[in-house]
C-alpha cells in the first residue's frame, strides 16, 4: 500500500491563476482596480466593494508569522508529528495558512512576528505549494 | 424581535450521555425528542415545527413521524441550536407555527450512523488549508490562541486555569464525564495535542443529545414547566477558513451575536447572573468574555485564574463542566442551551441562586459561525 499522501488542492476556473503562479515560483494576489483593495484567496471580484474589475499581481513574497499551532496528534496523512502549521501575513496584507520550512518545529525558533519569506514546494507536477521559511538578513 | 414573546416549555437531554455503544445518532435524536416532548407533556402531533443540524429535518421528522409546517435545516456547526432557537422564535412570532421541536444528537464517540465529514480537494478550505496538514478541529482552533496571548499578555496558566475552574463546576454534576479535581499543574504536564493546547484544554469526544421545545409566551403558562422565556438573540457568520478571521485578536462572529442579543434584551453585563460561553478549547471563554463586552481582553485570563467564574463566584461561568468536562459530541451547543435553561428553571446540579438572566453563547466550526441566546425566568 502505498504511503498515505498529504491532502492535494484541486484547482478550480477561480484560483487556477494562483496555482500556476507557484509551479512558475510566483506567489500571485488579486488586487481590486477600482478600490485598491488585496486580497486572498482568490476569486474574480472584489470582496470589500464587489467590484469584478481586479487584477492579478506578483506578490513580494515576503511577510511575517502572525500565529501558530504545533500539531502532535492527530498527524495529518504525510506529515511526521510534530509540525507547525501556521499563519502568515504578507506585506501585501492578505494572510494564509502555511508551513515554516528550514526552522525547527519548536516554540522557541518560532517567533511570533519573525519575518519570513516564501519559498515553493512541488508536491507533483501539477501542483507546488507555497510555504515559508525565514527571511535572511 | 420583541423580547419574552417565545418560552422554552420542553428541555431534555438523552437518557444516556458520554459513551452510548447501543444506539445510532439518529435514535439519539429520536430519544432527546420523546424525553424533550415528554417533559413539556405534549404528544407528537402538537409538534409543528421543527429544526435540526448535520441531519436533515426530513431525515428526523420522518423517523419521529413529524409533519412540520415550518423547518429550519441551518447547520454552520456546534451553535446552529442557538440559530434554530432565534429563528423558531421568529417563525413563532410571525405565526408560521406554534410549537417547534429543535433537536441535536452526535454519535461522537461511538461513531454509529454518524454522517462523514469531508474537506475536498476543491473547496477553498481543501486547496488553501488542508494541505498544510490540519487535521481535525485540534490542529485548527488553537491556531490564533498564541496571537491573543501575545496581543493581550494573557499567559499558559490562565489559559490552564480555565480547564481547571470548569471541572469544580464539572464535579457538582453527576452526569459529567470528568468530575476528578485538577490543578494548573495537571493541565500543564498533560500531553500535547497542539502547542500550546494539552489534552485537558481540548473538549471531551462523547456520544448524546438534547432537546428543546418552544412555543409563544402566551401559551407557556400552560404548560409543567416553568417557562424560560427568549429575551435576547444574535447570530452571525465570518468564514470556514480560520487563517482567514479578520483578526486573531477576536472573533467578529462572536462580536455581531453576542452584543446584537444583549441590545434585544436590553440588559447590561451586570445583569447576567448565569454565563455560558461554549468551550471547545480552553481560549474560547476568554474570546467570549472579551467579544461580549464583559471586560477589556487583557482582563480575561486573569478573570478566570483569579476565581471570578468558580462556584459561589460573581460571573458562574459553564456550569455543567463544559465542553472540557461534562460532555462534547462534537456539536456541544445544545448542551449549553440546556444548561441554560435547567439554571433558568432552577433545577440545575449546580444551580446558581435566584439566577434570574442567563446569557448562553455558542460558537460554530473555528470561529466560522456565532449565535447568543439571553434567557430569563421572568416576564
Amino acid at each position: 500500500m502505498a504511503e498515505p499522501q498529504r491532502a492535494r488542492p484541486k484547482p478550480t476556473p477561480e484560483t487556477q491563476h494562483f496555482w500556476d503562479g507557484t509551479k512558475a515560483g510566483e506567489l500571485r494576489l488579486q488586487r481590486c482596480d477600482a478600490c485598491a483593495h488585496v486580497y486572498f484567496p482568490p476569486r474574480p471580484f472584489c470582496p470589500s466593494c464587489a467590484s469584478r474589475k481586479v487584477s492579478i499581481f506578483k506578490a513580494s513574497g515576503k511577510g511575517f508569522l502572525y500565529s501558530y499551532v504545533i500539531n502532535h496528534r492527530p498527524a495529518a496523512p504525510g506529515f511526521t508529528p510534530p509540525y507547525a502549521i501556521a499563519v502568515v501575513e504578507l506585506d501585501e496584507g492578505p494572510r494564509m495558512m502555511s508551513n515554516i520550512i528550514d526552522c525547527p518545529q519548536t516554540p522557541e525558533a518560532l517567533e511570533l512576528d519573525m519575518k519570513l519569506e516564501v519559498a515553493f514546494q512541488a508536491l507533483d507536477d501539477k501542483i507546488t505549494l507555497p510555504v515559508f521559511r525565514p527571511a535572511k538578513g | 424581535m420583541r423580547k419574552n414573546q417565545v418560552a422554552v416549555v420542553g428541555a431534555a437531554e438523552t437518557t444516556e450521555l458520554g459513551i452510548i455503544p447501543n444506539a445510532s445518532q439518529l435514535q439519539l435524536h429520536a430519544d432527546a425528542a420523546l424525553n424533550a416532548i415528554a417533559d413539556a407533556g405534549l404528544k407528537l402531533s402538537d409538534i409543528d415545527g421543527f429544526a435540526t443540524a448535520v441531519e436533515t429535518p426530513q431525515q428526523v421528522c420522518h423517523y419521529l413521524g413529524i409533519k412540520p409546517t415550518w423547518v429550519d435545516g441551518t447547520s454552520v456547526g456546534g451553535c446552529s441550536f442557538m440559530l434554530h432557537v432565534r429563528h423558531a422564535a421568529a417563525a413563532i412570532e410571525a405565526g408560521l407555527c406554534k410549537t417547534v421541536l429543535i433537536t441535536h444528537a452526535e454519535s461522537g464517540k461511538s461513531m454509529i450512523g454518524k454522517l462523514p465529514r469531508s474537506t475536498p480537494a476543491d473547496s477553498l478550505n481543501g486547496q488553501f488549508e488542508a494541505p498544510y496538514g490540519v487535521y481535525g478541529p485540534p490542529s485548527m482552533f488553537p491556531i490564533p490562541v498564541l496571537r491573543f496571548m501575545k496581543t493581550y499578555g494573557i499567559t499558559h496558566e490562565q489559559l490552564a486555569s480555565v480547564a481547571v475552574v470548569q471541572r469544580e463546576w464539572a464535579a457538582k454534576n453527576p452526569r459529567a464525564m470528568m468530575k476528578e479535581p485538577i490543578t494548573v499543574a495537571d493541565v500543564l504536564n498533560s500531553r500535547m495535542i497542539a502547542y500550546p493546547f494539552r489534552l485537558l484544554q481540548c473538549c471531551l469526544v462523547t456520544d448524546g443529545g438534547g432537546a428543546l421545545i418552544l412555543t409563544s409566551a402566551d401559551r407557556a403558562r400552560d404548560f409543567p414547566r416553568k417557562p424560560v422565556y427568549i429575551m435576547g438573540t444574535g447570530e452571525s457568520v465570518e468564514t470556514p477558513m480560520v487563517s482567514q478571521m479578520e483578526t486573531f485578536n477576536s472573533s467578529r462572529a462572536f462580536k455581531t451575536a453576542g452584543p446584537l442579543a444583549f441590545r434585544e434584551a436590553g440588559i447590561a453585563h451586570e445583569d447576567v447572573d448565569h454565563l455560558m460561553i461554549y468551550d471547545a478549547f480552553a481560549h474560547l471563554p476568554l474570546f467570549g468574555l472579551g467579544d461580549l463586552g464583559f471586560m477589556p481582553y487583557e482582563e480575561t485570563g486573569k478573570f478566570i485564574a483569579d476565581g471570578n467564574t468558580r462556584p459561589g463566584a460573581k460571573l458562574p461561568l459553564n456550569t455543567n463542566g463544559g465542553g472540557l468536562s461534562y460532555m462534547h459530541s462534537g456539536m456541544y451547543g445544545m448542551y449549553a442551551l440546556q444548561e441554560s435553561v435547567r439554571q433558568m428553571r432552577g433545577i440545575a446540579p449546580a444551580q446558581v441562586p435566584n439566577a434570574t438572566i442567563s446569557v448562553c453563547h455558542g460558537v460554530g466550526g473555528m470561529f466560522a459561525a456565532s449565535g447568543t441566546i439571553v434567557f430569563t425566568n421572568e416576564r
